[in-house]
């Protein structure tokens, strides 16, 4: 949709929005945020501390608008570089139905909300550790590592893994293993899964002057690098049975999809460089989503029914 | 949008749009208020009724 601002706007001094609140709605990056919900979820009921129900739900509801109120500082920020790419120019910022600067307002309002409602209603350690992954999304990844290094996915990735260590602090008060590990999961997953992407989408991240993987390591060392994570995520993902906090069960569906990973990661390993239509890639990447909505939705099961079998 | 001696006048789309984004902010802050209610009486418990008067 092309810019709302007419001339008769322009000549009197104003914009008026013609935005509607699914523009709005839009700006929370909705498909991300239903992985942050679906991780923080698995977090707070893993944890051996049972919360009120409702307070539970305001706790997941602040995790969410907070990790929405990233998605919207991240559009605002990024609206450049947005603009020139194919998945990411009919956002409402580069296609010019909201406004940067509504943008900016409506991420920071949404941020401070949903810090000091976690804070206030469920605890303080929470709403630090939301507000952390806030200014690391929006911020550190965002401003700083995106357009600077080829790691940024990879730093930043920590942002995407913090979700079910604050639904596991909402609920606990304190920060365990059992939450490291299933922060490392989503940390160790988001390399694999953000390289997948990037090969077949290299031209795009190339004219917006992003500095991933492929556009300046290359393809194949990209390759390489995606097989090394998927064989490093496998065996973390059954970590959580090893360690005693999750059953057999958990670990055989863990290492069962952890060899699917590393499957899908060995084709992309062995792409050609001519390939042009990259489906290892696509295929990985399906995959990757498919792998951390599983890993996780087993160890939720896992927990509630070693539960409902103690007692 | 007409710009006339009475100010500026919004087209249909912008008092549409305008009406909608209104309706939202009024959702979400009773939203925010009954959140807040709630969650005070869900965290006091049975106190609540066990206070001086």
């Amino acid at each position: 949709m092309a810019l709302a601002t007419t001339d008769r706007e322009i000549d009197a001094g104003v914009h008026l929005s013609e935005a509607t609140p699914g523009d709005y709605f839009t700006l929370l990056k909705p498909r991300v945020m239903a992985l942050v919900v679906f991780t923080a979820v698995v977090g707070l009921v893993a944890a051996p501390v049972a919360l009120n129900p409702f307070i539970a739900l305001i706790a997941i509801l602040s995790i969410a608008v907070g990790a929405g109120a990233s998605g919207a500082l991240n559009m605002w920020y990024d609206a450049d570089i947005d603009a020139v790419m194919s998945r990411t120019a009919t956002r409402p910022v580069p296609s010019g139905r909201v406004l940067p600067g509504e943008a900016l307002a409506f991420g920071l309002v949404l941020s401070a909300l949903s810090v000091m409602t976690l804070g206030v209603l469920v605890n303080w350690l929470a709403a630090s550790l939301l507000a952390f992954t806030i200014f690391f999304y929006a911020v550190v990844y965002t401003m700083w590592l995106k357009r600077w290094t080829p790691q940024n996915i990879v730093i930043g990735g920590a942002a995407g893994a913090f979700p079910p260590m604050i639904g596991w602090a909402a609920a606990t008060g304190t920060v365990s293993l059992e939450s490291v590990i299933l922060f490392a999961i989503i940390f160790l997953w988001t390399p694999p899964h953000f390289w997948a992407l990037a090969l077949f989408k290299a031209t795009d991240y190339g004219r917006a002057g992003v500095p991933m993987m492929p556009n300046v390591a290359g393809p194949a060392s990209t390759r390489r690098q995606i097989f090394a994570y998927s064989a490093i995520i496998a065996p973390v993902g059954v970590l959580p049975a090893f360690l005693g906090y999750a059953s057999l069960g958990y670990g055989i569906c863990a290492a069962l999809l952890g060899a699917g990973f590393v499957w899908y990661a060995f084709k992309v390993l062995r792409m050609s460089d001519e390939d042009r239509e990259m489906k290892p890639a696509k295929a990985l990447f399906a995959y990757s989503i498919l792998y951390l909505f599983a890993i996780f939705a087993a160890y939720l099961v896992d927990t509630i029914v070693v539960r409902a079998m103690a007692g | 949008m007409e710009k006339d001696d009475e100010g500026i006048r919004l087209t249909p789309a912008q008092k549409k749009a305008r009406r909608s984004r209104n309706v939202a902010i009024g959702i979400g802050l009773a939203l925010l208020v009954v959140i807040f209610y709630v969650a005070t009486i869900a965290k006091f418990g049975p106190a609540i009724l066990s206070r001086p008067l």
